[in-house]
């Protein structure tokens, strides 16, 4: 190889990529809206209906939540992305935050979404919820142990010692526990209840289906758990051996998070990207929610089967800018307790 | 790989072709143009890290994440350098059955991703798994296990599925240094134990400190694997600060702090390779000849290769295609999901072409370097290998940093529109990522053959009035197959398995198939993922095929380079 061609080679082979790739060099895109995605549950399936309901054409990509907003202010008003999609509440105040996410008026949203699950300003607007809740073997738990009133706080009392199992402290689930513990008792009190898990000698699991399948094996007798994971297994292994009860339903109700979307500030297509926010919130909540066994925002929508059967719950109202502004606390906290 | 061998066999020849006083200006400016446009990503970040210290607070447990950091890689460290070292020597030193199959077999866990290796380790030994789950039924519920999430269970993880690096680079040490030294040493009545550490293990220190270099390096920038052992690195911290808090400066302020630890491992590496420059006169013996383990030691030696692989290889796959035979049991149609060609072409592609982009680059550095470029052209070579130590995230990041600030720039200075969307709208961003990451083994093969090539044959040219361009093309480029090869194989192993560049830069309509296999074992979806994962080790485990093969070529080459050498 001669070294003459070097810088005609490495343009011939970016050039080819480019070709192989079906994108030009600067970027082409080839449906009516772009999304970035933090969610990856069965898009498609959702997708592909609104654009059979709309004749709207779709494309999105996935990748991390911190990542796509990083990516979102890198290319500025250049962006192909017209929503943006993510998962936890404290993620779509972040956005909105960093002056990524448009405001939108909308009736629709106003009317389909409950007040406490968007922003105020119309920034965002959750369309999925999940609840984070205890999950124990019946054989070895008298539901009755729970305490009704406070069920997160009382997994910190003595008669659980050596009996919890729950996600690290990199968890976001964690982290958005905590913060919603902070805001609710305050930062010592919640100190004292990781501290109580952790006196309890905790059994830290990396992912929600482990923890499931180490109380269904006896591991453990309780763990914290969405509830979708339980759906899910069960789903799977209907024999499993895991119940779930729904968390300090005396008290402040069970923790909670959302899925949800905001129009990208400076979208090419916004007036495209609400009607996909509003059709998700609405005719698209099934398509949206029930692939992952998720509950619908929507008051008027009914939850799929499996979850339904879990029963109805109260939930503690969702503070997106404590989830938001309170992370940084949690994980300071959940060091200081020797969480890990 | 088989550079830093090479590199010690001779003096380097930089240093007698400057001697003739013909640095060449041209090929000078290139290196420091590449190494420029190489390091600005990651000079983009350390100046956002370093312009907002004091902006924000280090994370609480800041010193304990540097422990547990230089823990693990000196844990990882040793662990492979013993295990990559011992089986080198194994596999050297001696026959026994199957050798000649496990010889190549032990090269394999190279071609596992972390991201994968790490989630089926605690399925297979977690408190759920099947390990402690049979443990449980066999002993009773109240069985002492070892904590599976803990720094011990990852270091040896770690180490049995990193080890390949120090056994490629120690195994061709073995071979291309040992023979006339060793015989003398056996000669004068030394034991084969001590010939051993008196003579081989010295002469193979520089490509021991390599081999270590590549795994400590290869460790920092983990943060798949070491999460699912609870193990909290810095690289970890950069994830859970800029996740947890969202302060990206805090984060960027980490990954400075990561970059510090790669400094550290560099210059550890050329302190341990030291002045070392050993080469052999004249005169070849037979070497290390293989003596036969007979019975049970044979067969103990066979164990022990098998149980090495097992871990970073055996165990990992047997639990995919379990997996994927569920998944097909369940949905036959899997199997034949067009998505696979689709992905598989796009990772091919990539890695394909930022395989020919590195080794290009690579030769014409080691080119300028070999025309006697001085210390400013080495240290721009340096510069370029640097960004193997720095995690594929913080690479990312880098590059829409700089290209961020490049598109203000121009469009600051009048031109509309700037830059455009070149990063994130078409694969150029990934490409040139992926060589900022990948360039460093390409240039370590290249260079190492180039080295191989006596100083007389570029004299000659050079002297027969043949233009510096010419004598790459004709002279060196051949010489330097062997090397060339090696290199596509690296980066073409590392491309395939690479995730957070192309999750971060990749244009609409990208996907390959290490994003699929996240998008789905990200949900948990683990039989999903098993197809596509498998996908991935098996295109991988191409190279490896092909790279032991060059490698075993390579040693009859390099022995006919030792016969033509002056």
């Amino acid at each position: 190889m001669h070294p003459r061609p070097l810088v005609t080679a490495i343009v011939g082979l970016t050039a080819l990529a480019s070709t192989l790739s079906g994108c030009g060099v600067l970027g082409s895109q080839s449906a009516d809206l772009q999304i970035y995605s933090a969610r990856h549950y069965d898009l498609e399936g959702a997708f592909g209906q609104f654009t059979e309901d709309t004749g709207i054409t779709v494309e999105f990509i996935s990748g991390d939540d911190a990542e796509l907003l990083e990516r979102l202010k890198a290319e500025g008003e250049d962006t192909p992305a017209d929503v943006f999609m993510t998962v936890d509440a404290g993620n779509l105040w972040n956005g909105a935050r960093q002056g990524e996410l448009a405001a939108i008026d909308s009736a629709v949203l106003d009317e389909a979404v409950p007040d406490d699950l968007r922003d105020t300003e119309g920034r965002w607007y959750g369309l999925a919820m999940r609840a984070r809740t205890v999950t124990y073997n019946p054989e070895a738990v008298d539901p009755a142990e729970f305490d009704p009133v406070d069920t997160y706080a009382g997994l910190a009392d003595p008669r659980w010692k050596d009996r919890l199992c729950m996600r690290d402290a990199t968890s976001a689930y964690t982290q958005s526990l905590v913060a919603s513990l902070i805001d609710l008792h305050g930062r010592d009190r919640a100190l004292e209840i990781v501290q109580g898990w952790v006196a309890n000698n905790v059994e830290i699991m990396s992912n929600d289906v482990l923890l499931l399948e180490a109380i269904d094996a006896g591991t453990c007798d309780v763990g914290i758990n969405n509830h979708y994971y339980l759906a899910r297994t069960l789903a799977e292994k209907p024999e499993l051996a895991v119940d779930l009860f729904w968390a300090s339903q005396q008290g402040a109700g069970t923790h909670v998070n959302i899925s949800g979307a905001g129009v990208v500030e400076g979208a090419d297509n916004p007036e495209d990207a609400q009607r996909l926010i509003e059709w998700l919130a609405t005719d698209g909540q099934n398509a949206f929610v029930d692939a992952n066994h998720e509950y619908p925002v929507n008051p008027t929508v009914e939850p799929e089967p499996v979850i339904a059967g879990f029963g109805d719950f109260s939930r503690m109202p969702l503070n997106a800018e404590a989830y938001g502004t309170l992370n940084a606390d949690a994980v300071d906290l959940l060091a200081e307790a020797g969480y890990r | 790989m088989t550079g830093p061998a090479a590199l010690a066999e001779a003096r380097p020849p930089e240093r007698r072709v400057r001697a003739y006083g013909v640095g060449r200006p041209g090929w000078s400016a290139l290196v420091i143009a590449v190494a420029v446009i190489i390091a600005t990503p990651v000079l983009a970040v350390v100046l956002d890290g370093v312009g907002s210290i004091g902006a924000s607070t280090p994370p609480r447990g800041l010193a304990g994440m540097v422990v547990t950091t230089l823990a693990l890689m000196l844990g990882v460290g040793a662990g492979s350098l013993v295990v990559g070292g011992g089986l080198a020597w194994l596999v050297t030193a001696y026959r026994f059955p199957l050798r000649n199959l496990l010889v190549w077999l032990l090269v394999l866990p190279l071609a596992m991703p972390a991201y994968v290796l790490g989630f089926i380790f605690l399925s297979v030994f977690d408190v759920a798994g099947p390990v402690q789950s049979f443990l449980r039924s066999a002993f009773g519920a109240g069985v002492w296990v070892p904590e599976v999430r803990s720094l011990p269970a990852a270091v040896l993880v770690m180490s049995l599925s990193l080890y390949p690096y120090v056994y490629l680079l120690a195994r061709s040490a073995l071979i291309e240094q040992s023979a006339g030294t060793y015989d003398a040493a056996r000669t004068l009545g030394a034991s084969r134990g001590r010939a051993l550490r008196r003579v081989l293990l010295p002469l193979a220190r520089p490509s021991l400190a390599a081999g270590l270099a590549l795994v400590m390096m290869e460790t920092l920038t983990d943060f798949a694997t070491v999460q699912y052992f609870n193990v909290q690195t810095v690289s970890v911290g950069v994830y859970l600060v800029w996740k947890g808090t969202f302060d990206f400066h805090a984060a960027t302020q980490l990954a400075v702090l990561v970059l510090l630890f790669a400094v550290a491992v560099l210059t550890g590496e050329r302190a341990l390779r030291g002045r070392a420059r050993y080469h052999q006169h004249g005169g070849r013996g037979q070497g290390l000849q293989p003596e036969l383990l007979r019975g049970a030691r044979g067969w103990a030696a066979t164990a022990a290769c098998v149980a090495a692989l097992a871990a970073g290889f055996l165990i990992p796959v047997a639990q995919l295609l379990v997996w994927a035979a569920g998944q097909l049991f369940s949905d036959a149609s899997a199997l034949t999901d067009a998505r696979f060609a689709d992905y598989l072409v796009n990772s091919l592609m990539v890695a394909g072409i930022t395989a020919a982009s590195c080794v290009i680059l690579s030769m014409a550095i080691g080119h300028a370097i070999r025309l006697g470029g001085g210390r400013l052209v080495s240290f721009a070579a340096q510069l370029t290998t640097f960004g193997y130590a720095v995690p594929g995230a913080v690479v990312g990041i880098g590059v829409l940093l700089s290209f961020a600030a490049a598109d203000d720039a121009l469009e600051r200075a009048g031109v509309p529109g700037g830059t455009g969307l070149v990063v994130t709208g078409s694969v150029l961003g990934i490409l040139y990522a992926y060589v900022i990451r990948f360039i460093a083994p390409a240039y370590q093969s290249v260079s190492a053959s180039l080295e191989k090539i006596p100083p007389t044959v570029t004299f000659s040219a050079l002297s027969l009035g043949a233009a510096p361009r010419r004598i790459l093309g004709r002279v060196h480029f051949p010489l330097a197959r062997p090397g060339v090869a090696v290199a596509v194989m690296l980066v073409v192993i590392d491309a395939v398995k690479e995730l957070p560049i192309v999750l971060l830069l990749r244009p609409f309509g990208f996907t390959t198939t290490s994003v699929w296999v996240y998008e789905l074992a990200r949900e948990n979806f683990w039989e999903k993922a098993s197809l596509p994962a498998l996908v991935i080790v098996a295109v991988a485990v191409v190279p490896v095929f092909v790279l032991v093969r060059q490698t075993r070529r390579n040693e009859s080459l390099g022995i006919l380079a030792k016969e033509v050498r002056p």
